[in-house]
């Protein structure tokens, strides 16, 4: 049986090395997180995304700010 | 065996580069492709080169190198990426045939080509930059040393050379990246093309080429790139652009392992123990009958590189007497570079060249000056 779903903040992006660069970023600034397979509710470029616990919405977002990086879209999924 | 090839490839390199691609074969999946343990860590390994490369060539964004097979490969890409047969690109006469014969099928097809001329001793003259320029002048593209003296070239000069004027500045950094330092913003470079098997100690069939922000290369090749595959084009953002299909992962945790060296040991280390082992025997061969020495010795940026003759005897046949008689490894030939060959007056009979490693020693210097003090028949 797959996982019980839950609500997620999911980021996507145009390409593998920006999610590799938020990944390291991420890793090394604590913010929660891990990388994804793109769920099918969403298209992106790139088949990796960033899925994280709402509540840490905001330090992502400010993490993509920090390293400079664009995310594709931020979406709100349960997943 | 002694090896003295190393600007051929690094056969000697820090036993870690060995390690970590064996490590790789049993860790790394395929890089950007799927989600799974195995191709994320492949994901991981490649973005850490990436970054690795970026803060080695002052590159501020690690997205913007761009992994290829070689430098060849690379500047393959960066030439007939940039360039059109409307445009008007200045080189020199040190270049390999890597630079020169992109170059050449471009010319071929309309493009305006300016070679600076190499003296006696294979230097270029800067003050002949100005007098080359045209109205649809585009680029100069040169290396930044040369592979048969180990002469080097200004970057900063030619790239502020560059930056006045309104050109590209393309750099062949196969002879130097890992030994020189190249910083692509101080030195105004827009694209750095590199091997990974020489200076930086990785394995063959690594490479790539350094975009600087701004720079728009064509992509030669399209295809598998992992995202984007809904789109009928190939993804228009770097490092996919220039990536098609899947990446040397394993060969990558190898130059990983070789630039870790590099972090560790540091440039004016390497700098200084390569210089002195071929300053060493340099001195050591310099006063033997017979001996002539090509390029400039005494110029200040140099990599380590002794080009010589022994009197008028082929180039090859000294070369393969070193191997037989001796097991020492040398390259005679003409080193893919005609034009410096022709500058240096020896088309026809080549040139032996002695290239240093970090990894040599004095006293594998001590026995090829032995075996030419034998040769030239002192």
């Amino acid at each position: 049986m797959l996982r019980k779903k839950e609500p997620r903040v999911v980021a996507t992006f145009r390409t593998t090395t920006a999610a590799m660069q938020t990944e390291q970023a991420a890793r090394s600034q604590a913010v929660p997180g891990r990388l994804i397979p793109v769920p099918r509710e969403i298209t992106a470029g790139c088949g990796l995304a960033w899925s994280a616990p709402p509540e840490a919405e905001d330090a992502l977002r400010a993490l993509f700010d920090r390293i400079g990086v664009a995310p594709q879209d931020i979406h709100h999924l349960t997943i | 065996m002694i090896y003295f090839d190393a600007a051929a490839t690094s056969f000697l390199k820090p036993p870690a580069v060995k390690e970590a691609v064996l490590q790789a074969f049993d860790t790394l999946g395929s890089p950007g492709r799927g989600g799974h343990p195995l191709s994320l860590a492949a994901g991981r390994a490649v973005f850490r080169c990436r970054a690795q490369l970026a803060a080695l060539f002052g590159l501020a964004d690690p997205a913007r190198v761009c992994f290829a097979y070689n430098a060849t490969d690379a500047l393959s890409t960066a030439i007939f990426g940039l360039f059109s047969p409307a445009d008007h690109v200045i080189t020199t006469a040190l270049e390999h045939n890597s630079v020169l014969r992109p170059l050449y099928a471009l010319e071929d097809q309309g493009m305006g080509l300016t070679v600076l001329p190499a003296d006696r001793k294979g230097r270029i003259s800067y003050e002949d930059l100005p007098a080359a320029l045209r109205r649809n002048t585009r680029a100069v593209v040169c290396t930044h040393a040369s592979n048969v003296t180990g002469n080097g070239l200004d970057l900063a000069r030619i790239g502020a050379f560059c930056r006045e004027n309104g050109l590209l500045f393309v750099v062949d950094a196969s002879q130097s990246a890992g030994v020189l330092d190249i910083d692509m913003q101080a030195q105004n470079i827009a694209a750095l093309c590199f091997t990974g098997h020489k200076g930086l100690f990785g394995p063959q069939g690594t490479g790539g080429l350094c975009v600087a922000p701004g720079v728009d290369i064509r992509p030669r090749r399209v295809g598998g790139s992992g995202v984007h595959s809904f789109d009928r084009h190939h993804p228009g953002d770097y490092p996919e652009r220039l990536e098609a299909g899947t990446l040397n992962a394993t060969g990558i945790a190898g130059l990983s392992a070789g630039l870790d060296f590099i972090e560790q040991t540091g440039l004016a280390a390497i700098r200084a123990r390569e210089d002195a082992l071929a300053r060493r025997f340099y001195l050591g061969i310099r006063s033997l009958p017979g001996v002539v020495i090509y390029g400039d010795m005494d110029a200040p940026l140099r990599t380590a590189v002794v080009a010589m003759n022994l009197a008028g005897e082929d180039a090859g046949a000294v070369a393969d007497a070193l191997a037989e008689d001796y097991g020492i490894c040398t390259r005679a030939g003409a080193h893919c570079a005609p034009r410096m060959h022709e500058a240096l007056g020896t088309v026809g009979q080549g040139i032996v060249r002695f290239s240093f490693s970090y990894f040599n020693t004095e006293d594998e210097v001590d026995t090829a000056v032995q075996a030419l003090r034998a040769l030239a028949g002192t």
